[in-house]
């Protein structure tokens, strides 16, 4: 049987001639991310700025009247209201800031959400509503800050991993590309408008994830070449590593976008925006393991001195571990 | 590596088989399960509010009122120590501020004998103090809250509160709630397939002490309109107050507190056929009403819920028996939901719901379905893409693949954990670290047998160069797991809880499995050319 191959054997791409533009561009991306978000800023959902969302599909029609639904909502006397489609053209989401003192006395965030339904319900037969989430400043401020913090939490964490498993380079051209992947993801968010809400966030941790396997790949094979072949030139070493590891690096992206394409086209409408970050993630994460994390290391002038034989912490326990799993060689 | 023992490829297949049994449970529909049920335990993957949909609350307790209620009952019970005190002991000038008690023993001879009497009260039955005793100039006794004793007491409150709950929403019938406490002072509030939740909310939101106070008749309507009262008085909201005013007078001490209750029944008013409540006192409480009643008769008394007033009826003869009737300006579904709170205990303690999800079952079902649509193609296409490049290793990856899923899901069962939106997330990141590992090592080998290693050795160096990758992709991975679960917060953590789960079962079946079939191959095979 003559299987699939997804690279070529001879494959030997030059990536690492493109570095600098490659940092500049990011650099660029990542600096316009970063005034997007200061600028336009991102559209938080009520999870993370509180308020409430009622979620409604109008079952008999093809589009729903958002227009007419700014209307009347916002005539009810609560402010105006953020109205969205989201998934269907049929689906909407009508985001309101709590009334004033709700914090104290929920009967008034019931009675706003009960109002609002009934409106609904009376102009839209055929309305259907599917969801409420009430959330309290409070509590939108703990989860946001608890996001953030476990979001920061792992990322230095598994850096620190990365520097111990490595040298200090690695751990620094680790977390440098995870925040670059993030930075972009924040950017897409504020671009797009899609709504930030704690789904993101687990996306966000998603991407992280991949992006590090991917980082942590390539570094594997780095490290093993640096101990190989001690007089190579750094860049060259560097392009034979990312090069040896292309057609694993190919097929484990392609693997896992296949289900994440899937998911944007035929999963459920509520994720979309969860699909679609972490299928960019991907994108990013695979680009970024080879144009930042790879590259970071020469500026940080990672060579031939880096893990020299006395360096017995480094290769060992994995080996080790490498038996645990039962390869005995 | 062609060395596995017998023992442990017995020990693997059968981690293998118990590890997917556990799935079985939650892949069956329900009413097989049910019948599964009869035979053994099926314990089953919860599905989350966002997927199954149903109405999630949390409630917040209010620990500043929970301190001020333990006050005021501290003042009560020192006030009627100090009265029933033989001889009995005079004070004076009580005051509550900034949580503590204090008030002066009028005669200063007295203060060791107010000592002996009061340190009763405050220590708990564990032998420390909930209240730490203080004698100021001489004469003035100063009784400030003890750390512990506030935490003991929230802690307390808090159980009572959570079973409290429990017993009002089972009132409601055949809900399936799930309620947990969170942090010191929260309590969740989830059930599954429940969409519109305002009659659960109606009803664990109220606190429902009820209490029995006796009119300030000699009240001046003016200050009760401006919100005074006489020493010895407090006004009170009454909304429906006959005479047009929204406030009452009514007496703070001798009234009686509505907690000593054996029954709560909604019932018609037998003279207006208006919806009322019944309720019965058990014999103490029985005993302190008829007393109560039997001393003020023709005089008017407040029966108050929360604080405000429902109605003030006058007692026209003393009540023995113990059974009373509320009538106030009740419909069927309140009196219904008045006498559940009643019946199932008052809260100690406020709570206030800070949030609310609900999630329609349409929109969770089409959830489900579509998400499990896209999980099914999209795994079928890695199958085939790994079947197409990887051949016979391929196959072995793809199998591993599948039984990591199965026990991905029977850990999960057996934990009885719940699986959420963002579970999905942590179960597609794990399935990609599986298949990543396979991948790993599979193009190991091709590049072993490039660079002219025999088959058998290529296999063994694929698997040992690999498993380093594979390790430190895994670690960095647990790592953030953890963090996840200790800092994130509720569906942060249900990624994490997946996440842990999915990298031991994918690095167990994507290497150690694996390894045992292509090792069993080796052996039966002696192969010496590969596609790979």
């Amino acid at each position: 049987m003559k299987l699939l191959k997804l690279v070529r054997d001879d494959t030997n791409i030059d990536f690492l001639k493109w570095r600098v533009w490659a940092f500049a561009i990011s650099l660029v991306l990542m600096a316009t991310s970063v005034g997007l978000v200061a600028t336009k800023g991102l559209n938080f959902g009520v999870d993370f700025i509180g308020g409430q969302m009622i979620r409604a599909t109008f079952t008999q029609s093809a589009t729903a009247p958002v227009t007419e639904l700014r209307e009347t909502v916002g005539s009810l006397g609560y402010g105006d209201p953020t109205i969205q489609r989201f998934g269907a053209e049929n689906q909407v989401s009508i985001r309101m800031k709590l009334p004033e003192g709700a914090d104290k006395n929920p009967e008034l965030a019931n009675a706003m959400a009960e109002k609002i339904t009934s409106k609904l319900k009376s102009d839209h037969p055929d309305v259907r509503i599917d969801g409420v989430d009430s959330v309290s400043g409070k509590v939108s401020e703990e989860l946001f800050g608890k996001g953030i913090l476990a979001l920061l939490a792992a990322m230095a964490g598994v850096s620190i991993y990365i520097w111990f498993r490595f040298e200090w380079q690695f751990g620094v051209g680790a977390i440098w590309s995870l925040v670059h992947d993030v930075t972009l993801t924040f950017g897409l968010f504020s671009l797009t408008g899609w709504e930030f809400d704690l789904n993101i966030i687990a996306a966000l941790l998603t991407i992280i994830g991949y992006s590090l396997n991917d980082t942590v790949v390539i570094y594997d094979r780095i490290r093993e070449n640096l101990m190989k072949f001690r007089k190579m030139e750094m860049a060259s070493l560097l392009n034979l590593s990312v090069n040896e590891t292309l057609s694993r690096t190919v097929m484990t992206s392609v693997s896992i976008s296949l289900p994440l394409i899937v998911l944007v086209l035929f999963g459920p409408d509520v994720i979309f925006g969860f699909s679609m970050a972490m299928a960019f993630g991907i994108v990013v994460g695979t680009y970024s393991s080879i144009y930042q994390a790879a590259p970071i290391l020469i500026w940080l002038k990672v060579g031939s001195h880096s893990f020299v034989p006395t360096d017995e912490g480094s290769g060992s326990m994995a080996e080790r571990i490498g038996e645990d799993f039962g390869a005995q060689p | 590596m062609l060395d596995f023992p017998r023992w442990r490829i017995w020990m693997l297949n059968t981690l293998i088989v118990v590890g997917m049994a556990f799935a079985i449970p939650s892949l069956l529909p329900t009413s097989m399960r049910a019948q599964l049920a009869q035979f053994m335990p099926t314990p089953t993957i919860n599905l989350g509010l966002d997927l199954a949909g149903g109405s999630h609350i949390l409630l917040e307790a209010d620990t500043s009122q929970l301190a001020e209620a333990r006050l005021e009952a501290l003042e009560d019970s020192v006030r009627t120590a100090m009265r029933r005190a033989k001889p009995q002991i005079a004070i004076a000038d009580v005051s509550r501020s900034n949580g503590e008690l204090s008030f002066n023993v009028t005669d200063i001879s007295k203060v060791d004998a107010a000592r002996e009497v009061i340190l009763p009260l405050i220590s708990n039955n564990v032998g420390a103090r909930d209240w730490n005793f203080g004698v100021n100039n001489g004469n003035r006794i100063v009784l400030s809250p003890a750390n512990s004793g506030n935490e003991t007491a929230l802690d307390q409150a808090m159980d009572t509160a959570k079973d409290v709950i429990d017993r009002r929403i089972n009132a409601l019938g055949t809900l399936e709630p799930t309620i947990i406490r969170q942090g010191d002072n929260r309590i969740v509030v989830q059930v599954p397939g429940l969409d519109d939740p305002e009659a659960l909310k109606a009803l664990i939101g109220k606190t429902a002490k009820l209490e029995f106070k006796l009119v300030d008749e000699q009240a001046d309507p003016d200050q009760t309109a401006q919100g005074k009262a006489r020493v010895g008085s407090q006004v009170l909201p009454y909304p429906d107050n006959p005479t047009g005013l929204p406030y009452i007078a009514v007496r703070r001490l001798g009234g009686i507190s509505g907690d000593k209750l054996v029954k709560a029944d909604p019932t018609f008013d037998p003279q207006t056929n208006e919806p009322a409540v019944t309720i019965q006192f058990d014999s103490e409480g029985g005993q302190r009403f008829a007393r109560m009643t039997q001393q003020n008769v023709n005089k008017l008394f407040a029966i108050v819920l929360d604080g405000q007033v429902i109605s003030a009826p006058q007692i026209r003869e003393p009540i023995f028996g113990g059974v009373s009737q509320i009538s106030g300006s009740f419909t069927t579904e309140s009196a219904n939901a008045l006498s559940i709170s009643l019946r199932s205990g008052a809260l100690p303690v406020d709570l206030t719901i800070v949030e609310e999800r609900s999630v329609g079952p349409d929109l969770g079902a089409d959830s489900i379905r579509r998400g499990v649509l896209a999980a099914v193609i999209g795994t079928t296409a890695i199958l085939v893409l790994m079947f197409l490049v990887y051949g016979r290793f391929g196959m072995y990856a793809n199998v591993a693949l599948i039984i990591n899923v199965l026990m991905i899901l029977g850990v999960m069962s057996f934990a009885n954990a719940t699986l959420t939106l963002p579970g999905i997330a942590g179960f597609v990141l794990t399935i990609g670290a599986a298949v990543d590992a396979n991948v790993l090592i599979n193009e190991r080998i091709r590049e072993e047998l490039k660079r002219g290693r025999r088959v058998v050795q290529a296999i063994e160096f694929g698997y040992k160069e690999a498993s380093r990758a594979i390790f430190d992709a895994n670690s960095t991975n647990v790592i953030a797991a953890v963090l996840l679960f200790i800092f994130g917060s509720g569906p942060i953590r249900g990624f994490a809880v997946v996440l842990m789960i999915g990298i031991v079962t994918s690095v167990f079946t994507a290497v150690t499995i694996t390894r045992m079939w292509v090792s069993l191959w080796v052996k039966r095979t002696r192969p010496t050319e590969l596609t790979i």
